[in-house]
């Protein structure tokens, strides 16, 4: 079971450090990461393999899109359904 | 099929083998998409689509050397309305579409500065846009349901144009609002695909994959030309899917034994560090014959992450080649020869950087630098490598190439302002050097950023920051960051501002790059805020930008 604040502040960490590449990017939940122009859509290809590494969740490739997966609060939703 | 002993059988495009060879029950396309079953279009089932939208271009006016712009979604669709405008003598060409990150007000602002510039007949897009599209182009707007066909078997009553015509425009990036449109004939395009399948020693049974946008030259000529005109299946998927799903390119290699496959560097990073173990299990890439990296500078490092990722699947160092194109000359300039690995050159940093010349050292020197090589000229083209004063260069000097071929452009479609070179050396603003009767190339004369493929004009950049409140306008500087991991130039900018002030600040940041991501096609990776002090102007007040570059990455490196 995979306790949501660990997961948001693991995802919020990875996203601003790996991603993003400024780890003091106070991200908001509901930010548009993409749509913000704050990373671009490949790193979602990268995200799956992080979350899939560390959370052991694979995110299938018709959820891995723009519209699905541009805010935090996107992100974790879904990888808390597993 | 078409090769250079061939070559003389053939006078147009419309002769490609995906419209006129026999077997019509044979593939031209299988159309690859996330969640969807793939779409198989015969010869017969392609020709029968684009006669139809030859035919109901035609009912709607469009005479040949008209203008036809397509911004589609990438999808059979556009390329469909490609042939079919080829198919009435139109002149074609493909545009990136709208995304979903793009500010719509301001893509509709290009396209109405295309169709005036360039006196644009009609812009072909999908039913959904072609309304608010058109209130706001001074062109014609036809959406998918416009362009319904009565009846297809008009198509013999075309007349087939000469040779020397415009088959189609390739719109290479320039700054905005003044896109080059490389105007290219029937018998350049022809030349070029002749030469070019012999440097792959092209075969029936091939089989190319492609992700790559139609409106990039290596994905027009090679991703979609190349393999309709020689009928060799071609397996699709649209860009936007693939960055997103990188397995795809694996899949569709295992499930259709694909054998060709053009990408840029980045891809190879991104397939080698982005694709899940668990999506590539049971997959075999044994049947390739050729990875060729194109379209950007070519990374020895990133050749040997995927080589070393994709091993297993059976990917081999021969099968990863090379090759140095523009849409000038059509598409390749160079290509290494199939089955054997691109050569390597080993030279000294120091010497390149200093003297610029590329002095070949041992692999444990300590200033060693791998250089990878385009490999030979194609066949009937030709390469130089000039001075600043124009004169050419001895083997291993560094200086600007320039080209000479028989597969060149007619011209920038209605640009009087940018004529070609009257002795018809094209000046490629590439640095590069000879070596062995091959061509490497080590960078740019330009500040052009290539970004994941694409080319990038820090100026255009520059001139969207300007507009971003609390930004001092004409204090922005952008410029490119090679990036070992992503493969790369990742782009940077300084922008002067107006506040000290953390929050406003951190507003500025956001709009700054919500601004770029809206007006352009790019993501900013670094921004940072400067004050009045930071940035280096020249004598004359001008942003330095090698000079702010360099301060950038000396910053960067003390952390």
């Amino acid at each position: 079971m995979i306790h949501e604040t660990t997961l948001r502040e693991q995802l919020r960490a990875y996203i601003t450090r790996e991603l993003i590449r400024d780890a003091k990017y106070p991200l908001e939940n509901d930010e548009g990461i993409i749509t913000g122009g704050l990373m671009d859509s490949f790193s979602l290809a990268e995200m799956a393999v992080f979350v899939e590494k560390t959370f052991n969740v694979y995110i299938p490739d018709a959820d891995l899109t723009v519209a699905k997966m541009d805010t935090l609060d996107q992100m974790v939703a879904r990888v808390l359904r597993g | 099929m078409l090769t250079l002993a061939t070559r003389s059988h053939t006078r147009t495009l419309l002769e490609a083998a995906a419209l006129t060879a026999p077997d019509a029950d044979q593939p031209a396309i299988i159309y690859l998409e996330t969640d969807h079953e793939p779409q198989v279009i015969t010869r017969a089932h392609f020709r029968q689509q684009t006669a139809a939208y030859a035919a109901a271009l035609r009912g709607r006016g469009v005479q040949p050397r008209d203008l036809v712009v397509i911004a589609h979604t990438q999808n059979l669709e556009s390329i469909y309305a490609f042939w079919g405008a080829m198919l009435v003598g139109a002149i074609p060409s493909m545009f990136p579409t709208l995304t979903e990150k793009l500010d719509p007000a301001i893509y509709m602002e290009n396209m109405a500065e295309l169709a005036r510039l360039s006196d644009v007949r009609a812009i072909l897009t999908t039913d959904a846009f072609a309304l608010t599209l058109a209130a706001h182009v001074p062109c014609a707007v036809w959406g998918t349901s416009d362009l319904q066909a009565d009846s297809a078997d008009a198509l013999t009553a075309f007349p087939a144009p000469s040779p020397d015509e415009i088959a189609f425009l390739q719109h290479s990036s320039g700054t905005t609002g003044l896109q080059k449109g490389v105007a290219l004939a029937h018998d350049a395009v022809l030349n070029q695909l002749a030469a070019y399948s012999d440097a792959l020693a092209l075969r029936d049974d091939d089989v190319l994959v492609s992700w790559l946008p139609l409106y990039h030259d290596m994905g027009l000529i090679a991703g979609f030309l190349l393999p309709l005109v020689q009928g060799i299946p071609l397996v699709l998927m649209s860009p936007f899917d693939w960055v997103q799903h990188p397995a795809m390119l694996f899949r569709a290699i295992h499930a259709y034994r694909g054998t060709l496959c053009w990408l840029p560097n980045f891809a190879y990073n991104h397939c080698a560090r982005r694709i899940r173990d668990r999506d590539l299990e049971g997959l075999s890439a044994a049947s390739m014959r050729l990875f060729v990296n194109c379209s950007e500078p070519v990374r020895h490092d990133s050749h040997q992450q995927f080589l070393s990722r994709f091993a297993p699947l059976g990917v081999t160092a021969a099968m990863l080649g090379v090759s140095y194109a523009m849409a000038e000359n059509t598409f390749a300039v160079t290509q290494t020869p199939p089955g054997v690995p691109a050569r390597l050159d080993i030279i000294d940093r120091d010497v390149l950087t200093h003297e610029n010349r590329a002095l070949p050292v041992a692999a444990d020197h300590p200033a060693a630098q791998v250089r990878v090589s385009c490999g030979p000229l194609i066949a009937h083209s030709e390469a130089r490598v000039l001075d600043a004063e124009g004169n050419p260069l001895p083997d291993r000097q560094v200086g600007e190439i320039a080209v000479r071929s028989d597969c060149m452009l007619t011209g920038y479609y209605r640009r009087p302002d940018l004529p070609l070179p009257a002795d018809g050396w094209y000046r490629t603003g590439d640095r590069g050097y000879r070596a062995a009767d091959e061509l490497y190339i080590v960078g740019r004369s330009k500040d052009l950023i290539i970004n994941a493929g694409k080319n990038v004009y820090p100026q255009d950049i520059e001139a969207i920051a300007n507009h971003v409140p609390n930004v001092v306008p004409g204090r922005a500087v952008c410029f490119g960051v090679p990036d070992e991991r992503e493969g790369t130039e990742l782009i940077a900018l300084v922008a002067e501002v107006r506040t000290q002030d953390p929050a406003e600040q951190r507003q500025v940041g956001a709009a700054l790059r919500q601004a770029v991501a809206a007006q352009s096609s790019v993501t900013l990776t670094y921004v940072k805020l400067v004050d009045d002090r930071w940035l280096i102007k020249t004598s004359s007040g001008k942003i330095a930008r090698a000079a702010n570059r360099d301060k950038w990455l000396r910053e960067q490196e003390q952390g």
